[in-house]
């Protein structure tokens, strides 16, 4: 019998932590998949944030280094520079990335660091229990922002693509979600891009994965995935921001 | 070691012994007293085979330290004190994750953005670890530019034995003075660093982390870093003494302070006063030791420092009960002059020679 479905093999095989609906497991497995595809288990170092996704290195087969909340790029960038064969990538929620690691994260993408940058945005704090994130959206309800996200009082959600495209140095940015299984395949795809653009020394690749978090959001799974469908792509626009040049790129 | 001396600043001295010691990665912040050393990095590191970058903050240097050290690499960075304290969190990560790095440290007057001008003042900060949670930093505190590059080369021999970060604890004279050295040989082996992180080639996938959510095994950690800062104590604590055989009265100074010491006991010694110096080369671990030999013939100390007197604790520390320890320093940059000691430590004296008259 042809088998047409199996567990990557970067990915091990252990039951998840994540909350039922989280978009986690699903990017996790997806990065597994795509390691797997380009063959480069044995050259790729992950960077996990802190986050919930700081337990990535129970999940994932390949070599880790734990980076402080935030530091996430320039940890990558200290290890690239030093193995520049390495494939490394970190992965970030939006309060690492986007809140206390923003210099970090403006700065690698400045230098066109040749690191893959895995970019969750949940729109909220989900480890330390849904506190707002810089990725809030304007009336949302977190357990900071009880009467819903304030412009006047705690800013406007930031947009993290937007900003970064606006750098030279910034070589591929695109904005995916896995609220359905078009867009985890188009995730897939992008994610392949911005490795392929690391292993082909393009330069700099940020993936922004719009994510849903039924648990702190209040929802049941699917309420939550039609939530990012309807109204999280509102604020944060779906599509490529800077596009890199690689070699005979189908996609 | 060659035999030929060269004349070099304090700062670029560090650099040069570091790239001496292998030191492969750079990554640091403008701030003064201490541009010469990354500008040292940034024109010799890479036809040496190694990497500069100039980060975009203290923060961001440290913690390409942590990548560059984890990835097998021996890496430093280096700042002074406001910097230094912006670099704490990535100490403590060190620390927790038993990772190999060297920091200097050239001590600016202090607290907040105070001065450019030599200070002590981030003793406490350097011997007590300086981040959050139970960990401890070596601290070395050269005086002179040939001794700020055996301290390089050792710190790096160091931070690679015990898995530990490493402090050179200096100041803005010490780091932009210039004097002749001898420069030291290139170190040929360096130790493999099993635990790197390197991609999962033909081996189990490693893993690096600080996180130990489990507190049984978080205690552990705890105390496996405790035993070896016990080794450490044990091996490493290093004083210098002058005069101390038979003095009445030894002051004890470090780093920049120990050399206007060295002026003021000598003085001291010319008008007949039995008065020595312990120069602690090591910080943290303190030379106790060194205390108690000098100890059993002398119980009168004079800490002498740059700072309102932080090192006092660790001296009343390492003497008997029976002890006097005093205290003589400047604050805030202000670098005493050998007779500015000399009186005090006259003073003192006298007073110590009339209480011992029945």
């Amino acid at each position: 019998m042809k088998q047409v479905f199996a567990r990557p093999r970067t990915l091990l095989d252990v039951p998840f932590h994540y909350c039922p609906g989280c978009g986690h497991s699903l990017i996790h497995r997806l990065v597994a998949e795509v390691i797997d595809e380009l063959g480069v288990r044995e050259r790729a170092i992950c960077v996990p944030p802190a986050g919930c996704a700081v337990l990535a290195y129970n999940y994932l087969d390949i070599d880790m280094l734990e980076a402080p909340h935030g530091r996430g790029a320039a940890v990558a960038t200290g290890i690239k520079r030093v193995r520049p064969d390495a494939v490394v990538f970190s992965y970030q929620g939006d309060g690492d990335l986007a809140s206390i690691g923003t210099a970090e994260s403006i700065h690698a993408a400045n230098r066109s660091e040749k690191i893959t940058v895995i970019y969750v945005n949940n729109a909220v704090y989900g480890m330390t229990g849904g506190q707002m994130a810089p990725t809030t959206m304007l009336g949302q309800v977190t357990t900071t922002t009880p009467y819903g996200r304030d412009a006047a009082l705690a800013g406007y959600p930031i947009l993290i693509c937007e900003m970064l495209s606006q750098l030279p140095g910034a070589t591929y940015i695109e904005r995916c979600s896995v609220h359905d299984a078009k867009h985890i395949l188009q995730t897939k795809k992008a994610i392949a891009r911005g490795f392929r653009c690391q292993i082909e020394g393009l330069g700099y690749s940020l993936i922004e994965i719009l994510s849903p978090c039924p648990t702190n959001w209040h929802m049941d799974p699917p309420a939550a995935h039609r939530f990012v469908k309807e109204e999280m792509v509102k604020t944060f626009k779906l599509g490529v921001f800077a596009e890199p040049r690689l070699g005979g790129d189908a996609c | 070691m060659e035999s030929k001396k060269v004349l070099f600043s304090g700062n670029q001295a560090i650099g040069e012994a570091a790239l001496r010691a292998g030191c492969r990665a750079y990554f640091g912040y403008p701030i003064t007293p201490q541009n010469e050393l990354p500008e040292y990095m940034a024109a010799n590191i890479q036809r040496n085979g190694g990497v500069f970058i100039q980060a975009e903050s203290e923060i961001a240097a440290i913690n390409m330290v942590i990548g560059a050290s984890a990835a097998g690499v021996r890496a430093m960075t280096s700042s002074s004190s406001p910097g230094i304290s912006l670099k704490q969190e990535g100490i403590s990560f060190l620390a927790a994750m038993e990772l190999p790095a060297v920091i200097v440290n050239m001590n600016r007057g202090g607290p907040g953005l105070g001065n450019i001008s030599p200070a002590q003042s981030d003793y406490f900060q350097a011997t007590r670890g300086g981040g959050h949670g139970d960990y401890r930093v070596i601290v070395l505190a050269p005086a002179s530019v040939q001794e700020l590059m055996q301290a390089t080369m050792r710190a790096f021999e160091l931070a690679d034995k015990y898995r530990t970060p490493v402090m050179i604890l200096g100041d803005g004279m010490l780091g932009q003075f210039r004097e002749p050295v001898i420069l030291p040989h290139p170190v040929g082996e360096i130790p493999e660093r099993p635990y790197a992180i390197s991609g999962a080639q033909g081996r189990p996938a490693r893993l690096i982390k600080s996180l130990i959510l489990d507190v049984q095994k978080m205690e552990e950690h705890n105390w496996k870093l405790f035993r070896k800062y016990e080794l450490i104590s044990r091996k490493i604590a290093e004083a210098e003494t002058e005069f101390a055989e038979d003095a009445k009265l030894a002051v004890v100074a470090f780093g920049t302070a120990a050399r206007i010491a060295k002026g003021a006991v000598k003085r001291a010694r010319a008008d007949g006063m039995a008065v020595g110096l312990i120069r602690p080369k090591t910080l943290w671990p303190f030379p106790s030791k060194v205390f108690a030999e000098v100890g059993r013939t002398c119980t009168n100390f004079c800490v002498f420092e740059m700072n309102t007197g932080q090192m006092v604790d660790d001296v009343r520390l390492s003497v008997g009960a029976e002890a006097q320890v005093h205290f003589s320093g400047r604050p805030g940059g202000v670098v005493p002059t050998p007779v500015e000691l000399y009186r005090s430590i006259a003073k003192i004296y006298h007073r110590i020679k009339k209480e011992a008259r029945p």
